[in-house]
C-alpha cells in the first residue's frame, strides 16, 4: 500500500561519533560495537540529527542525567525528527517532571508491587502454557511472534480489564508510536487518537458498571484534595500502561530466548538449575536491555565534564550504560550467575519503570515454562532474526527449531 | 568476636527497584508503593551477612548501607 506522507529517510551514518543515529540499520542490527566506539570517544556525544541530540555513553553520565530533573525534563521522552508542542497529560507520570511527577507516580505504584504480581503469576503460567500448546507439536516456531509478544499483551490486558482478543490492535498502535512515529508525526497522532477513543469507550462502560481493574482504579482515584483525576490524566496514564507494558517485555523475553538458543551452556545450566533463572533474568536484562528513554535539556549544565545546552534532546540509553566496562566487569559477556549487578534496565532515579516487578515476573515465568517444555532449541538456519528499531530493541522475528513433542 | 552487621535503606534514594527484597527477603520490607526499608531495627541475624552485602551490591540507586558495628 502506498503512503502519501512517506517521511524522509535518514542518510546512512558514516561518522558515528559526531553524527550518531539510533534509527540507522547498523545500530538496529548491532548497537554494541557502536556504543563502544562512542564511549571511547567521549562520555557525552552529540548529533545534529533529530534537531540536535546528545547521548551519554557511560553508566555514570547516564546516572547523572537520570538524577538531574532540574536540567533535564521528561516532557519529551522519545527522540524524534520533529518536536511538536508538548501535550498536557501526555502520559503521566513518565512525561511528568517534579513536583507533579510524585503524586502521579504514587497513584500507579500500588497495583504493581511484587506482592500484587504474585497474585497474577498463576494466570501468567497458564497463558505461557496455552501459547506453547499452540506450537509444540510443530517442532518450529517464531518465538517472538507467537510466544514473547503475547505474554505481556495478555498480562496488561488482564490488568487493565480489556479484551485479550484486541491484542493485534494494541501491537499496531505501539508500532505506530514507538517506531513509525520517530519519523512520521501523522502515524503517532493517529495511534494516540485511536487509543484515546478506545479507552474512552471502556471508561464510559465502567460509569454504569464498575469493574475490578486498572481502568476503574484510575477512574476512582482521588488526589490530595479529594478530587478525581482529570479525564486527560486518566487517558494519558492508560495509554502509558498499554504502550510501556507490551513492546518492552516482549523484547526482553525475545532477547533472552535468542541468547539461550545461541548459548547451549547457559540453556543447559538453567534447565538443570531453574533456581538460577531469576539471577539470569537480571543478567539478560543488563546485557540486552530493551528500553532507551529520552530527556530534553532545559537548562545549560555539564555532564561528566561535557557542556550540555538547551534546545537539544538527550538519548538516554540505559542499554549502553549497562555495557559500560567501568561499571560491569566483562560487560560484553553474559554471565548468568553474575553476583553484583546494579543494571539500569528499568531506569534510574524517580522515573524507575513502574512495571519493573511485572516485567521481572513475566520474564521469569516465560523462561521457566519454556525451558520445562522445550529444553533444547536452536535458531532455524533457514529463517532470519529481525530486530525492532529505535526506542525499544528486541527480536521481532525469532525462528526456532526444536524436537517435536510426542 | 565477630562484628555485627546492620542494614539501612536511605528512603530518599530508594526508588522501589525491590532488588533487596528479592535477594534478602528476611532483611527488607516493602511499603504499599513498593519502596524498601530495613526489617525491624536492621540488625542482620547471624548467617545472613552474605545476603546483606548482596542486597547492597545490587541496589541500582546505591540506597543501601551495610554498617559494621
Amino acid at each position: 500500500m502506498s503512503d502519501v506522507s512517506q517521511p524522509a529517510a535518514h542518510p546512512p551514518v558514516t561518522d558515528w561519533v559526531n553524527d550518531f543515529d539510533h534509527t540507522d540499520p547498523q545500530w538496529t542490527e548491532d548497537p554494541f560495537s557502536i556504543w563502544e566506539e562512542l564511549r571511547s570517544a567521549s562520555p557525552v556525544v552529540h548529533t545534529k540529527r533529530f534537531l540536535g541530540c546528545y547521548m551519554p555513553t557511560t553508566y555514570e553520565a547516564v546516572r547523572e542525567i537520570a538524577n538531574d530533573t532540574e536540567h533535564f525534563s521528561s516532557r519529551r521522552i522519545i527522540v524524534r525528527d520533529v518536536r511538536p508542542e508538548v501535550a498536557r497529560n501526555a502520559a503521566p507520570p513518565i512525561t511528568s517532571d517534579p513536583p507533579v511527577h510524585k503524586p502521579a507516580k504514587q497513584l500507579l505504584l500500588p497495583p504493581f508491587t511484587p506482592d500484587a504480581m504474585k497474585k497474577l503469576e498463576p494466570r501468567m503460567r497458564a497463558i505461557c502454557n496455552e501459547l506453547i500448546d499452540g506450537f509444540i507439536v510443530d517442532g518450529k516456531v517464531d518465538a517472538a511472534a507467537r510466544y514473547a509478544k503475547y505474554i505481556p499483551v495478555q498480562a496488561i490486558a488482564h490488568m487493565l480489564g480489556i479484551p485479550e482478543s484486541d491484542s493485534d490492535l494494541f501491537i499496531n498502535w505501539i508500532h505506530m508510536i514507538l517506531e513509525l512515529g520517530i519519523k512520521d508525526e501523522s502515524k503517532l497522532l493517529q495511534a494516540v487518537q485511536e487509543m484515546s477513543a478506545y479507552f474512552t469507550t471502556h471508561i464510559e462502560e465502567r460509569r454504569t458498571r464498575p469493574t475490578d481493574d486498572l481502568i476503574s482504579y484510575l477512574m476512582n482515584a482521588r488526589d490530595k484534595e479529594g478530587q478525581p483525576l482529570e479525564e486527560s490524566h486518566v487517558l494519558g496514564s492508560l495509554r502509558l500502561l498499554l504502550i510501556a507494558g507490551i513492546d518492552t517485555t516482549w523484547s526482553a523475553i525475545g532477547s533472552s530466548l535468542w541468547h539461550l538458543a545461541r548459548t547451549p551452556a547457559d540453556r543447559e545450566r538453567l534447565v538443570a538449575e531453574p533456581a538460577l533463572i531469576p539471577n539470569a533474568v537480571e543478567e539478560l536484562l543488563r546485557a540486552y536491555s530493551p528500553v532507551t528513554m529520552a530527556r530534553e535539556v532545559v537548562k545549560e549544565t555539564t555532564i561528566s565534564g561535557c557542556p550540555v545546552k538547551p534546545g537539544n534532546m538527550v538519548l538516554l540509553s540505559f542499554p549502553a550504560a549497562n555495557r559500560d566496562p567501568k561499571m560491569f566487569p566483562d560487560a560484553d559477556k553474559v554471565v548468568i550467575d553474575r553476583r553484583e549487578n546494579r543494571h539500569a534496565a528499568f531506569g534510574l532515579g524517580i522515573h524507575r519503570c513502574v512495571g519493573s516487578n511485572l516485567a521481572r515476573m513475566e520474564m521469569q515465568v516465560a523462561l521457566e515454562e519454556w525451558l520445562k517444555r522445550i529444553p533444547d532449541f536452536a535458531l532455524d538456519p533457514a529463517g532470519t532474526v529481525t530486530w525492532s528499531q529505535g526506542t525499544v530493541r528486541g527480536p521481532r522475528q525469532l525462528p526456532f527449531l526444536f524436537e517435536k513433542a510426542m | 568476636m565477630t562484628e555485627r552487621l546492620r542494614v539501612h535503606v536511605d528512603p530518599d534514594k530508594c526508588q522501589g527497584h525491590a532488588r533487596c527484597k528479592a535477594l534478602a527477603p528476611e532483611l527488607f520490607e516493602l511499603d504499599e508503593y513498593g519502596n524498601a526499608h530495613e526489617a525491624g531495627d536492621g540488625i542482620v541475624p547471624p548467617g545472613l551477612e552474605d545476603k546483606a552485602w548482596l542486597a547492597k551490591s545490587n541496589c541500582p540507586e546505591i540506597a543501601i548501607d551495610v554498617i559494621e558495628e
